[in-house]
């Protein structure tokens, strides 16, 4: 296993800019996940990891090797990359059978029979597919194809294990059980994994660190728990999580990142890390219902969730906000809002909410 | 361990650079011969220039051929154009039943050799008809035989190439939605109406390509104006070349060069043209819905199979037995009755006759040969149009189909004055086999590309970078993967091509000499020279190999992708 680390990595199709100078580094056992929309690049930034793309710009180190540099033209084919990859379409060969999938990388790398089959052994029985050896890969369910590509990517203990949306083309009940399965596959091999999703669930809810991905660019990289409690822009904000996106004025210096804010009208106080910050983000859990409170909002609609209420409130002014609430409330009713510990940021984009 | 690296991405970009010298031979394989055969066209007595092409081409017997070219194959593509729309509308459109069976008859005209269809044809008309007199129907000896007659040509050329409409054309109905003729339906049109004023409309331009391609191939049909004009002392330009070349040799091949370039000239027109329209049509209804139209007939339906069906034994099962009978008579213009019944034909021709006994094995080597070759050839070509694209594989893609589409004859020429002299040598090869093997490579090469091709470009591409991930390089994924799934559609291919080839007689009557007889020349020698039982037997053989082959190609269907096998999708 090993770190990946990216210098200024810029891609352009066809002078078109995918990928506008990315720098970030993966550590050795990481597991990381690329977040975004789609056609943020984080596909194009898979493929130039695994080496199917050449970067424009820019470098690409796997552990202590350098693998790409556009500069000095260098190059290494994906073939002598040793990584594994796990496809969205899994692309397991139809015409061999899983054993004969799994045994492939080995045998590529000529190792001899009786080592490979123990390999081969320890993967099925590593991914609980061995009573599938001999079935061929049509004869599989989604979530078993699933497997046997992750078997197949595991065998050769690459560097760094790629996963391109690996969970899309399954059903949601087994989306949860695989997310799980890939958990503890990554505790058990302590391998580097890199997971590309635009399902910000799923990349909360596995990896350690998640690089938030927009217009080719990465806009944070960090824990989910920072990404949800302390975005550090409006899109992560906004892309990351439920809640709004306020523009707000600081009043008076921030103290023990503590800083006093006027938004909506009114006058709050925020957490902030910074002394200038232009936004607040206000996620359901920091508004309070309270009827003396001087924000007034009226509720305009509720879902239920299961055990408590989502509501959609408007503001006086016309702002869209989003409470959790233990009870149903009535449409149109009037009620008065606390705003607790929203999280300010400066941002100089416009926001997208 | 950066060093064992380094010294692998030197072996991984020398086998990917390895790779495209496959693709200069190709070329040259395509181009060497037509270049040459400008080059001689242009290159008369008094120089270069125009004057030794003006000559000829103001010639009465060029003037005469070219014309009697154009009106054959003109009326002939009217007669495509009403049988292959006719098949096409109903059967893309229709509930009918038996499509499958329907279709492979349809096809079976296309796949027996031109001169086979004129000698079954001749078989079941005229005054020596073995069938006629049997049933006591021939007309007199010493009537005419109607089929040696332009209008005769132009009919068998109509009927042999009615699958080449009926495949575009269909497969242009297919891409209509059938929410297209619903729109129509709710804003209250019915019937005819909607099929003259949406579907006609919408299936023009495939009408139209196929109308294209019809037509060059009709003009390029040497074996129909051989069998029919000749006795008539009617010539087309195929048949004026081949008379030139067979009559005076070599030495007229400046003269015969300048005709080929003639009707290579109108030739290109209609590939072009036939191109053009194709492209045409893509960009006007793609991305639409994978529901084709079906409409119920009703009450009509059981008529419409008769009538189908009536066709189809009219073009294609009476004319074979009538050629079956005429191989079962000991003498030619004896009534076949079960005392007559003889299999004197048979015998003389498949064990006894030297000449056809070679004939098969020429054929079969010819045919064999040329799908192995040209089966390790594509597979790499057709990974590099897909996979590493660039000016060159594009330019390929372009010219590959040229061989094929322009007329028999004039790939014959440019093989002849390529290959009659070898530069920088003493060699020829004109007069040995291996001048008939280059050409079949270079005018099936497309027979056998289209559809690795088309499983190739079906492939998911992932399939390929998950062995590339795990360290396969470019052979070994070639070999272990892909070649395995695209096996079935080289296989396909490969049949498609040993099936052309096997029949082939364009091209080999012009290049084949004592000894490299093919088939197709064995066939039109037996009954030039008045042996029409034996040339029947032959044929007869022939084609019942060709259906052999096609019903083992339909048995592959299934397991192949999409638009593998030409007459499916």
């Amino acid at each position: 296993m090993a770190e990946l680390i990216m210098e200024n990595v810029q891609k352009h199709f066809d002078g078109a800019p995918a990928l506008a100078g990315i720098d970030a580094q993966i550590s050795d056992g990481e597991f990381v996940a690329l977040l975004g929309p789609s056609g943020c690049g984080k596909t194009t930034l898979l493929r130039l990891l695994a080496g199917f793309e050449q970067p424009s710009e820019g470098r690409l180190h796997i552990g202590d090797q350098q693998v790409a540099c556009a500069r000095s033209n260098l190059f290494v084919p994906p073939e002598e990359r040793n990584i594994g990859i796990v496809f969205q379409s899994y692309a397991l060969w139809p015409h061999m059978s899983v054993k004969r999938n799994i045994a492939y990388p080995l045998e590529v790398r000529r190792m001899p029979k009786q080592e490979r089959d123990k390999k081969v052994e320890e993967a099925l029985a590593l991914t609980g597919l061995g009573p599938y050896a001999n079935r061929s890969p049509a004869a599989l369910s989604g979530g078993q194809r699933q497997r046997v590509a992750l078997a197949r990517c595991l065998v050769t203990d690459p560097r760094a294990v790629l996963l391109d949306e690996p969970l899309a083309n399954l059903d949601l009940a087994l989306r949860a059980t695989m997310q799980e399965a890939f958990a503890q596959f990554h505790q058990r091999t302590g391998a580097t994994m890199v997971y590309v999703t635009h399902d910000q669930t799923e990349a909360m809810a596995m990896a350690d660190r998640v690089a938030v991905m927009e217009k080719g660019k990465i806009r944070q990289f960090a824990s989910p728990e920072q990404l949800y409690n302390e975005p550090d822009n409006s899109f992560v904000a906004d892309f990351v999580g439920e809640g709004a996106v306020v523009p707000a004025r600081a009043i008076g210096t921030r103290t023990h990142d503590q800083i006093e804010m006027q938004f909506l009208g009114h006058r709050f106080t925020a957490r902030a890390k910074i002394d200038a910050p232009t936004h607040v983000c206000i996620r359901p859990e920091h508004l309070r219902f309270d009827d003396d409170a001087p924000l007034r909002a009226k509720v305009k609609t509720t879902t239920y969730l299961g055990g408590k209420f989502r509501v959609k409130l408007e503001t006086l002014c016309g702002q869209m906000l989003v409470a959790l609430s233990p009870h149903r409330l009535q449409n149109d009713m009037a009620i008065g809002l606390d705003i607790v510990s929203p999280w300010a940021f400066a941002d100089g984009e416009v926001s997208h909410g | 361990m950066t060093a064992i690296f380094a010294s692998h991405t030197k072996g991984s970009r020398f086998e990917d650079r390895l790779l495209p010298l496959v693709l200069l031979p190709l070329i040259l394989l395509i181009l060497a011969p037509v270049a040459r055969l400008l080059l001689e066209a242009f290159d008369g007595p008094s120089g270069w220039g125009l004057s030794h092409f003006a000559k000829i081409f103001a010639a009465e017997s060029t003037q005469t051929a070219l014309w009697h070219s154009l009106f054959t194959a003109g009326v002939g593509t009217l007669i495509s154009i009403v049988l292959g729309s006719l098949f096409a509308f109903v059967v893309a459109l229709t509930d009918l039943r038996g499509k499958a069976a329907l279709v492979f008859c349809l096809m079976i005209p296309m796949m027996i050799p031109p001169q086979i269809t004129a000698l079954a044809w001749t078989q079941m008309m005229g005054p020596s008809s073995v069938l006629l007199k049997s049933v006591g129907l021939a007309p007199p000896l010493g009537a005419p035989q109607p089929l040696y007659s332009d209008w005769g040509i132009a009919l068998l050329l109509g009927i042999q190439h009615t699958s080449i409409i009926f495949l575009t054309l269909r497969a242009g109905l297919r891409m209509i939605p059938a929410e297209a003729v619903e729109a129509a339906r709710i804003s209250g049109a019915k019937g005819l109406r909607v099929w003259w004023q949406i579907i006609v409309p919408l299936s023009l331009p495939s009408l139209a390509a196929g109308t294209a391609m019809a037509f060059v191939t009709a003009l390029g049909n040497f074996g129909i104006p051989a069998m029919l004009g000749i006795p008539a002392r009617y010539s087309t330009l195929p048949t004026l070349i081949y008379q030139r070349l067979a009559g005076l040799g070599p030495s007229v091949l400046s003269e015969v060069a300048v005709l080929a370039v003639i009707i290579g000239a109108i030739a290109l027109v209609g590939v072009l043209a036939h191109k053009l329209l194709l492209k045409r049509k893509a960009y006007g209804l793609v991305g639409t819905s994978s529901r084709p139209l079906s409409i119920s007939l009703g009450k009509w339906r059981f008529l419409t199979e008769l009538g189908l069906w009536l066709i189809i034994f009219c073009i294609l099962v009476l004319p074979l037995i009538a050629l079956v009978m005429t191989s079962l008579v000991p003498a030619y213009g004896v009534p076949l009755t079960l005392e007559t019944l003889s299999f004197k034909g048979w015998h003389e021709a498949l064990f006894r006759q030297p000449v056809t006994m070679r004939a098969f094995s020429n054929s079969f080597m010819l045919a064999a040969g040329a799908a192995i070759v040209l089966m390790t050839l594509c597979l790499p070509l057709a990974w590099m149009m897909q996979r590493r694209p660039s000016q060159l594989t594009r330019f390929i893609d372009s010219i590959v189909d040229l061989p094929y589409a322009l007329p028999g004859v004039v790939l014959a020429i440019a093989c002849i004055l390529t290959f009659i002299n070898l530069p920088f040598t003493d060699w020829s090869l004109y007069g040995t086999i291996w001048i008939i093997f280059i050409a079949y490579l270079a005018r099936f090469m497309t027979v056998m590309l289209r559809p690795i091709q088309s499983s190739l470009s079906q492939l998911d591409p992932t399939m390929e970078e998950a062995a590339q991930a795990v360290g396969a390089r470019l052979f070994k994924r070639l070999r272990t993967v892909l070649l395995p799934l695209v096996a079935p559609s080289a296989a396909a291919g490969a049949i498609l091509v040993f099936l052309t080839a096997f029949n082939e007689l364009t091209v080999s009557a012009l290049l084949w000499s004592s000894g490299t007889e093919t088939l197709g020349v064995v066939i039109f020698n037996l009954d030039d020279s008045g042996e029409t039982v034996m040339a029947s037997a032959v044929s007869v053989a022939v084609v019942a190999v060709v259906i052999a082959l096609m019903g083992g190609i339909q048995l592959l269907a299934q397991r192949l992708p999409k638009g593998v096998v030409p007459w499916q999708n």
